[in-house]
This record gives structure tokens, C-alpha cells and sequence, in this order.
């Protein structure tokens, strides 16, 4: 099954609540996916313009985060800093942050790169999403945008590795609701032909390679998705985190659902309305279900 | 009348529809009010005492769904199978329906005064459904029995493997599905198509309206097509 929701807050002032507004709607789909769940937020720190930030992850209780940032900053030569945030944590430096993501990648074979950009992190875990969330702090964060994920395993492993979103190039996430049937042999064509790396055997992971691979040729996200109608094959509801907003994409069964709502304050979607039915100002929001094989964008998506 | 109004924020679905369901004695005649739908499942469901009830916000699945004889109003949108199997009675929903509205329905009439998405009317075996606006692809899918009047657009494959039911059109078809046909509006399909949308509530010109039917061409194996298995 799996749930999805996103929630976009135009309003600037409703910003240092984002995660407040965006945790309800994360815990109100728990019975589409009780087995992982994860987030990813955009947000920007004061004075860290040209600073990448790279979300990394260890499986290992009480990972010992600083030796890492050391050990960066001795590789790269720049100055990296560290901030745990449970068994995640946030890596900053001055640098581009492919640098510092294939440094991690290429040195430290037993941490997991979750997400790589200038405002994006992503967390996840194994559990119900309630718990998930208690455990970043999330209902603490403030940011732009928020989409995030319940999952109820279908193609495989329940794993950390496995929740969603997935990073799908700097600042780019996807999450899914659906299962993809050529996911295999599309996974082995990316591999094996276009150098894409995969983390799992999980058939959304696939996607998200597939859109990084079209935007590395220069596809914009309209363009990668528009190209996904035809390329993936299965079900799908996709929301696809982007730096200034999201895009929604139904496959043209569209048996996945998937239900958005605007008002001058926000924009939300989510697989069921409920999840919406608390936001602020939700009676008097326009309300709609996106139609199939349509792409739909905020932002400068 | 008075109306027994029902807070969902301070009840529990399964207690609404006990007591809507008339469990602990019967409730006919009576009028209820639900207060704040907020996207909740299984709203007013398997109810089979001749009541009334308006259910305010929107739904989430299955809303209305079996019903017998009541006559159940949702001020808002419905989710997926709202009226789904319904046996008698009316369903309205003013706002939009999501997928598979008023599927495997065997009577009764359900109203959606906007637009239904994909699968409208899927199975359905009896039920008449009216949309305000339009319906989306693969509406009335294996249709048995019953009449879908689309007062708006319908979406790809109007009908696909129909057996019988009758579906009106007043917008464009996007596409038929297979052995759904154009068909003649007679007498008869005239009053009962005037009559439904009397009863709902529609004014759409009745000159507008085009009717499609089962072509009745999928309902023998036939040998000519063997090649294609």
C-alpha cells in the first residue's frame, strides 16, 4: 500500500512551523504503512549560502559522528562540521556537494549517504511512523517543504535503506506509492550502462535513479517525468521533492490515489484526504484529485 | 423533525454507523447530521432503515457504501467507492467522487453533482448514478445493469467489456472501450433518462445527451479470434 504526503508552505510566516503542520500528516496515514516511514525537508540555515550538506546514515548505535567529520576534513581539506540528529546526521562543508558526498561514498563503505544538496535532508527509519518522527524531532522543524513517506513493504525489505524518500540528485527526492514491474531490468540497464548507483533491491529506488539519470542528461523534472510515463512500468503515485517545491505524477491507471488541496497559505497532497483534513484553513481550500499520466508542479520545479 | 447531529471528532465511526445502522433499536424516519468528516472511511455504511443523513466535510472510502433505502447526503467530496454496492435508496454527494463511485451497485440512485474520477459506475449491476460533471477513464467497466448518465465529459473507454446497462453522454467520449457502441435514443430511453434527471436535480438539455450500449459482441467465445491467444 504505502501512504504519501507533501505539504509546501507559500506563507513565510508559517515556515518555523512546518514540522508541526507536516507530522499529523505523516501519522494519519500509518495504516497504509506501518513499517518505516521518512521524511525530507528543505530547509536553509542562516549564512550557509555555497555550504553542501550531505545526510548520512549509520546503522551502528552510537556512531562515533565526529571521528567521520575529521577524517572528511582531513580528505577534502576543507573544514567539515557534523550534527547528529539520531542515527542520522548532517554533514556540511564549504565544497561542492558531489565532493563530499563521493568522498563519504568512496571512504566509508559502512555509512549510508542518505541525501546530497544545499537544503535538502532526509531521514527514515524502520517503524511506525509516529515513532519515526519522535525520533528526528521532526514536529521541532521549520523549512519550506516537507514530503515524506509510510511504507508497507510490497517488492522488498523492510530496511532503513528500503523507506523512502530517495535522493534523486542534489536537492531532489522521490517517494512512491505503487509497485513497478520492470523495475529489475531497468535497474540493470542503469547500473550496468549509465553508471547509476543502487542502495537496494527496491523497485523506487529504480525510479528514483531512472529521474536522476534523465536529469543528468539535462532533462528539467517535467521533462524526466513526462519520460517515466513511458518508461516505467506498473503502478505509481510519485511526489518528487525539488529545492523550491514539488511535482505530483499519477501513472495512467492511476489505481494509486492521490488527493491535493491549495490555499493562498500552502499547498498539500497526500494518497487520502484525511491526512489534509487538519491543516489550517483546509474548509476553504480548493481541493482535487491530479488526473492520470499529468504532471503536476509547484515551485520552480 | 429533530435532527440528531453526530460529532466525529468526539464519536467513533464504528458507533455512528451502529446507531445510524439502527443496532440498538430502529431509527426510521429519523434525520441525523454528521459533524466533521475530515477524510474518514466507512462513513454511513450498511444501512438498511429509510433515514435520513447529511454528512458534512469530506468523506474518505467506501461512504455510503450497501445502502438499503436511506438517503444519505455528503456535503463535500467523496473518496474512492462511495455508494459502492448499493442496494436502494439515494446517495448524493455536492462536491467530486474519486474512483470506482457507485461500483458493483445492484438499485438506488446516486447523485454526484460534480465530477467523478476513473471507474465510475465499475460492475455496476442495477444502480443509476447521475454526474453533474464528468467521469473518468474506464467508466461503467463491465457494466451489467443499470443506467449511467454523465451530464459532462467521459473519459478513455466508455463501457470496455459492457454486458448491458445503459450509458448518456451529453459531453464529449474521449473513447469507447470494447463492444461499447453508439446507440438510437427511443421513447422508452427518453422518459426514463428525463426522469433521472429530473430526480437529480440536473437541467441538462436533453438533446445533448448521446447513448452508448454493449455492442453484445464479447459475449460468445468466438473461434475467428483464437489466432490471438
Amino acid at each position: 500500500m504505502c501512504g504519501i504526503v507533501g505539504l509546501y508552505l507559500k506563507n513565510p510566516d508559517l515556515r518555523v512551523g512546518l514540522g508541526r503542520l507536516f507530522a499529523p500528516m505523516l501519522v494519519e496515514m500509518t495504516e497504509r504503512g506501518p513499517d518505516s516511514a521518512g521524511l525530507a525537508i528543505y530547509r536553509e540555515r542562516a549564512g550557509d549560502d555555497g555550504v553542501a550538506k550531505v545526510t548520512v546514515y549509520s546503522d551502528e548505535p552510537g556512531h562515533d559522528w565526529n571521528a567521520l567529520a575529521a577524517a572528511a576534513s582531513a580528505g577534502l581539506g576543507v573544514e567539515v562540521d557534523v550534527e547528529p540528529v539520531s542515527t542520522h546526521a548532517i554533514l556540511r562543508a564549504p565544497l561542492d556537494a558531489s565532493k563530499l558526498r563521493a568522498w563519504v561514498e568512496a571512504n566509508r563503505a559502512d555509512i549510508r549517504v542518505m541525501s546530497s544538496g544545499s537544503v535538502l535532508e532526509i531521514y527514515k527509519e524502520i517503524g511506525l511512523p509516529a515513532d519515526v518522527l519522535d525520533r528526528f524531532e521532526v514536529s521541532q522543524m521549520a523549512g519550506s517543504h516537507m514530503i515524506g513517506h509510510t511504507r508497507m513493504a510490497t517488492e522488498s525489505a523492510v530496511t532503513t535503506a528500503g523507506a523512502h524518500p530517495f535522493n534523486t540528485g542534489d536537492d531532489l527526492c522521490l517517494v512512491h506509492n505503487g509497485s513497478l514491474s520492470n523495475h529489475n531490468r531497468l535497474r540493470d540497464w542503469l547500473r550496468d550502462k549509465q553508471g547509476v548507483r543502487f542502495q537496494t533491491d527496491n523497485d523506487s529506488e529504480v525510479a528514483a535513479g531512472y529521474f536522476t539519470w534523465r536529469l543528468g542528461q539535462g532533462a528539467t523534472i517535467s521533462e524526466a517525468l513526462e519520460a517515466g510515463i513511458k518508461d516505467l512500468d506498473g503502478f505509481y503515485t510519485f511526489a518528487i521533492g525539488t529545492r523550491d517545491g514539488f511535482s505530483v505524477l499519477r501513472d495512467p491507471i492511476a489505481c494509486k490515489p492521490a488527493v491535493m488541496a491549495e490555499t493562498d497559505d500552502w499547498v498539500a497532497m497526500s494518497s487520502e484526504f484525511r491526512a489534509l483534513a487538519r491543516l489550517p484553513g483546509v474548509d476553504d481550500a480548493v481541493v482535487w484529485e491530479p488526473k492520470p499520466g499529468t504532471v503536476y508542479s509547484w515551485g520552480a520545479a | 423533525m429533530a435532527v440528531e447531529r453526530i460529532d466525529l471528532d468526539a464519536v467513533a465511526v464504528r458507533e455512528l454507523n451502529q446507531r445510524l445502522q439502527g443496532r440498538n433499536g430502529s431509527v426510521a424516519g429519523a434525520t441525523f447530521e454528521v459533524l466533521n468528516a475530515k477524510g474518514r472511511h466507512n462513513l454511513a455504511v450498511g444501512l438498511t432503515e429509510a433515514i435520513d443523513v447529511s454528512i458534512l466535510g469530506h468523506a474518505g472510502y467506501y461512504c455510503a457504501g450497501m445502502n438499503q433505502r436511506a438517503r444519505v447526503t455528503l456535503r463535500g467530496n467523496a473518496g474512492t467507492g462511495v455508494a459502492e454496492n448499493m442496494m436502494s435508496g439515494e446517495v448524493r454527494v455536492t462536491g467530486d467522487a474519486s474512483q470506482s463511485a457507485g461500483a458493483t451497485g445492484h438499485g438506488g440512485l446516486l447523485v454526484i453533482e460534480g465530477d467523478a474520477s476513473a471507474r465510475c459506475g465499475i460492475s455496476m449491476k442495477g444502480i443509476d448514478i447521475v454526474v453533474g460533471g464528468s467521469v473518468g477513464h474506464m467508466s461503467a467497466f463491465m457494466a451489467q445493469a443499470g443506467t449511467l448518465v454523465v451530464c459532462g465529459d467521459a473519459g478513455a473507454f466508455l463501457g470496455d467489456s459492457i454486458y448491458e446497462a445503459e450509458l448518456y453522454v451529453a459531453g464529449a467520449v474521449e473513447s469507447l472501450g470494447a463492444d461499447c457502441v453508439e446507440k438510437e435514443i427511443g421513447e422508452a430511453e427518453r422518459t426514463r433518462l428525463t426522469d433521472l434527471l429530473a430526480r437529480s436535480g440536473m437541467d441538462t438539455d436533453l438533446s445533448a445527451f448521446r447513448r452508448y450500449g454493449s455492442a453484445r459482441e464479447l459475449y460468445h467465445f468466438k473461434i475467428d479470434n483464437a489466432g490471438a491467444y
